[in-house]
């Protein structure tokens, strides 16, 4: 009955098919995990080119890293909230009133000692009520931290009474403005790159090396499968908030170490954009369930490699706002042209 | 070999007429519907038997020029052949089906005749014997072909007409004129014998409904080639009915029609020839009187398939104690106030039409939905289950019937997915992921269920629907469940991995697990089953049990599940 013409079928052929296929995902894989790393170092080698070679010094580096360090700890906890399909735009305004809280506690004479985990307990305060709106209210995660992001800055500048509050003498100022040195007179890091390669590495401990980590990867992937697998996809929901603002606390307290001095109005604005830019660089998908803390890592270094370099060059401060827009909707472009070739159907 | 596969379908057909048994095959589809179907699909066969499609090629007249050709068409996609050197010609006033398992290059096909995928270069496609070239999504409407995908695809919040009209709307003065565009698409609807008007919004149509518009849009773009991807899954059985008749009435009108679809059933009640592909080729075509169950499974397997269905458990051979009960459970809705017990070591099929509400309280007894009356005992004891993970944690696991967007979590790995629901007890200090147990339970599913993947750490949505349905039960399986509710498990699965389903089903029931099977295709259920419960509109209407004197039989499920016998008794 066949038709004459019709060519035996060879089972190497559907083998075949499959391991090419395998082989494509693999490098695909391969191309999403080095995803922007080769982007980066050509912005370094081309910025130290285009600067005289005054990129590559160990004292730029240092400043690099360090302008790196906060937005870091930021992405990191966003990198939480975008790998579960969400988003958390009130980042800047937690990190402003928890800097501003732990700047008033640390004036305060017998409490000034806790002025740190003061910032921190304040940023994760603010992230498990955006946790808990997203998840208990099942309110969309952008309206919600719309709103935060509004609602807290306003509490910032209450919170100071609308003014600026120093404090030359913080406790703990080393972490802001100190170093780590590890080779004398060579090689030094300043304590909040330090802080940040942590919160890296604690990041990637967690969500590859734990079950919570599995998922939250799960109900960025697919929410309603994770709640039929029996996930608690509320109790992840708040966790990753609580991350993103504990993480956001953790940044007003580096700022305020660092400045010894906070301002609601003007601490931390717009810096959830420069986050959600560098996780999007990393790699990490929009849509959720996609995504590694690694990538965001590259994606923050990008972000301040490019703000220091532009600077290096000589590159007009308007021109850098236009230039950073411009690498945003890059990586967007970047997200959709992943997607398309992955797996999703 | 062969005596085998007859026999399996004697036994749905129960009525076996052995002077006619290919006659009585065809229609044991038929019985699933209604009388008039089976006279219809009589009356065709008759037809079909007095003009053999095998000779139309050499009659004359318009009728027997074939409408499509494709000859040697190839497609590769990086180097790999999905589709090579296919030949394939249909006829006008031709229904054509087109079978083949998961990933044997009818998607590719399709989209190569819509044209969303350019064929490599060397074979050609003529369409009434012009060579055309199909380019772009528009290329295929333009060239008279039309294809009705199985999610359709229609705009939910514009009308019918705006739907029919859509990219060709009528416009005057540069506003849409919607009086003419409702008046053109009337009589297209009245040929359909549609039950609503153009100006109904698609939203609110059910979806058969929707189907009779993407219909009525293939022919107000005066289509000659109506291409339906596996029209039927998301339909009722009444509603199938009515397509099919509608199918039947676009080929008298002299369309061509290639028909997807998995089911043997509905390719017997309306295929005029089959043509089965497997790996890219195209390995056989069969004319009306050569279509044959056992004929086809081996050209689209290509080994024989020696039992399809598997049921060598005895339920008798275990200690029969009561494992699941759900008593008085409804929702306020949908379901309402059902009972059932299914026993230790035994398979239980849950029948009924779609809408009748068995996924429902399939969701209820795993707490994935709310209850509102009703309890669930497991063992005997009243357990209190308010979600899945308690469910799990109860011994109850469920596989839901939408796969995809319900089951399987796509970018992840499948090593991922099997693990997910077991990943907390595995874990060091109830958090630390036990890596090696993992790539442990991985490994024994992948070799236990046999499932076909380069590697356990390959993303689950790039298998064919088969493995993923493996990948999805051994998630299931890994939390070594009492109860396991299989919600249609060989949905979109194709026929060799439907059959290694079965025989899992049936060694889960001889280690004493209790299933539940709910399933739309009788002779599943049948096939697998010790007994059946059938629902209704939301209650359970009756069950029947399989004895050594009466198997079960499709008539009496079917009657219960429509509720023929009580209309009879008014």
């Amino acid at each position: 009955m066949p038709p004459d013409n019709s060519a035996p079928v060879k089972a190497a052929s559907a083998a075949g098919f499959a391991v090419a296929q395998t082989k494509r995902q693999r490098t695909r894989l391969m191309i999403r995990a080095a995803g922007m790393l080769p982007v980066l170092v050509l912005l370094c080698v081309g910025f130290h080119f285009l600067s005289d070679g005054r990129f590559f010094s160990g004292q730029n580096l240092g400043i690099v890293l360090q302008q790196a360090a906060v937005n870091t700890v930021l992405a990191a906890g966003m990198t939480f909230v975008i790998i579960t399909g969400g988003i958390d735009l009130s980042v800047g305004s937690i990190l402003a009133a928890s800097a501003m809280a732990g700047l008033i506690i640390s004036k305060l004479p017998e409490l000034g000692a806790l002025w740190l985990p003061a910032a921190v307990l304040t940023g994760l305060g603010f992230g498990v009520i955006n946790g808990s709106l997203i998840a208990l209210l099942r309110l969309p995660p952008f309206i919600v931290t719309l709103g935060s992001l509004t609602a807290v800055r306003g509490l910032a500048r209450l919170l100071g009474a609308d003014t600026t509050v120093f404090n030359p003498s913080i406790p703990y100022a080393v972490i802001g403005n100190g170093s780590l040195t590890l080779v004398p007179g060579v090689l030094s890091i300043p304590w909040l790159s330090v802080i940040a390669l942590l919160v890296i590495l604690i990041s990637w401990l967690v969500l590859r090396r734990t079950v919570l980590g599995v998922q939250i990867y799960a109900v960025g992937g697919n929410e309603s499968a994770a709640r039929l697998a029996g996930i608690k996809v509320w109790a992840v929901l708040i966790f990753v908030y609580g991350v993103s603002g504990l993480l956001a606390g953790l940044g007003g307290a580096m700022q305020a170490a660092r400045l010894y001095a906070a301002n609601g109005l003007q601490l931390g604005q717009s810096y959830e954009l420069d986050a959600i830019t560098a996780v999007i660089l990393g790699g990490t998908s929009f849509v959720g369930g996609i995504g590694s803390i690694w990538g965001t890592l590259v994606g923050a270094l990008i972000i301040a490699v490019l703000s220091n370099g532009l600077i290096l060059t000589g590159v007009s401060d308007i021109w850098q706002y236009v230039i950073k827009g411009l690498v945003i909707i890059g990586a967007v472009a970047l997200d959709r042209y992943r997607l398309q070739g992955s797996a999703r159907t | 070999m062969f005596c085998e596969h007859r026999s399996w379908f004697l036994k749905i057909d129960q009525l076996p007429r052995r002077g006619e048994l290919r006659f009585s095959v065809a229609c044991a589809a038929a019985l699933l519907f209604n009388e008039s179907t089976r006279a219809d699909v009589a009356h065709k066969t008759r037809v079909t038997k007095r003009l053999p499609s095998s000779a139309r090629g050499g009659e004359k007249g318009t009728m027997s020029d074939p409408i499509l050709q494709m000859r040697r068409v190839s497609k590769s996609f990086f180097g790999i052949k999905a589709l090579r050197n296919v030949d394939l010609t249909v006829y006008p006033g031709e229904i054509h089906a087109l079978m083949g398992e998961n990933g044997a290059g009818k998607s590719t096909l399709m989209k190569i005749l819509s044209g969303a995928y350019t064929p490599d270069p060397g074979g050609e496609i003529r369409i009434e014997g012009k060579v055309v070239h199909i380019d772009g999504p528009l290329g295929g409407r333009a060239a008279g072909i039309s294809i009705i995908y199985q999610e359709l695809s229609l705009a939910p919040n514009l009308s019918v007409a705006e739907n029919i009209y859509l990219g060709r709307e009528i416009s005057q003065f540069g506003l849409l004129a919607r009086d003419s565009m409702r008046a053109g698409v009337g009589p297209i609807l009245k040929r359909l014998g549609a039950d609503f008007s153009p100006s109904s919004l698609v939203a609110h149509l059910s979806m058969g409904q929707r189907q009779l518009v993407e219909i009525a849009r293939a022919l107000h773009a005066r289509s000659k080639i109506l291409i339906m991807d596996e029209p039927t899954t998301a339909l009722s059985a009444g509603e199938s009915e009515r397509l099919f008749s509608l199918v039947r009435q676009l080929r008298a009108e002299g369309l061509a029609i290639i028909y997807i679809s998995h089911r043997m059933d509905e390719v017997y009640a309306l295929g005029d020839r089959v043509t089965v592909l497997r790996d890219g080729t195209l390995v056989g075509s069969l004319d009306k009187p050569q279509i044959r169950a056992d004929t086809i499974v081996r050209l689209m397997v290509g080994r024989e398939v020696s039992s399809f269905y598997k049921k060598d458990h005895d339920p008798r051979a275990r200690s029969g104690a009561a494992v699941l009960a759900a008593v008085d459970v409804g929702d306020g809705q949908r379901v309402k106030g059902c009972s059932l017990t299914v026993y230790s070591g035994e398979v239980v099929g849950l029948a009924g039409l779609i809408g009748a509400g068995r996924t429902e309280l399939a969701h209820l007894i795993i707490g994935a939905s709310p209850r509102t009356s009703g309890h669930i005992e497991i063992d005997g004891r009243a357990v209190n289950i308010r979600t899945p993970g308690e469910a799990l944690d109860a011994g109850i696991a469920y596989l839901t019937e939408d796969r995809k967007s319900l089951g399987l979590f796509l970018d992840m790995s499948c090593l991922d997915n099997i693990n997910l629901s077991v990943l907390g007890q595995d874990a060091k200090l109830r958090s630390i992921l036990d890596r090696n147990k993992a790539r442990e339970r991985a490994d024994i599913a992948f070799a236990t269920l046999s499932i076909r993947a380069a590697d356990v750490g390959v993303a689950a949505g790039g298998l064919s629907g088969g493995n993923q349905q493996k990948v999805l039960l051994s998630r299931l399986l890994a939390t070594a469940p009492k109860v396991l509710i299989l919600d249609e498990p060989t949905r979109g699965v194709d026929v060799g991995a439907k059959s290694e389903i079965y025989s899992i089903i049936d060694n889960l029931a001889k280690s004493g697990t209790a299933i539940l099977v709910i399933s739309s295709d009788l002779p599943e259920i049948i096939g697998i089953c010790d007994r059946v419960i059938i629902m209704r509109a939301g209650r359970i209407e009756g069950e029947l049990r399989r004895t050594a004197t009466s198997p079960l039989n499709q008539e009496d499920i079917m009657a219960l599940a429509t509720g023929v016998e009580q209309l009879d008794a008014s």
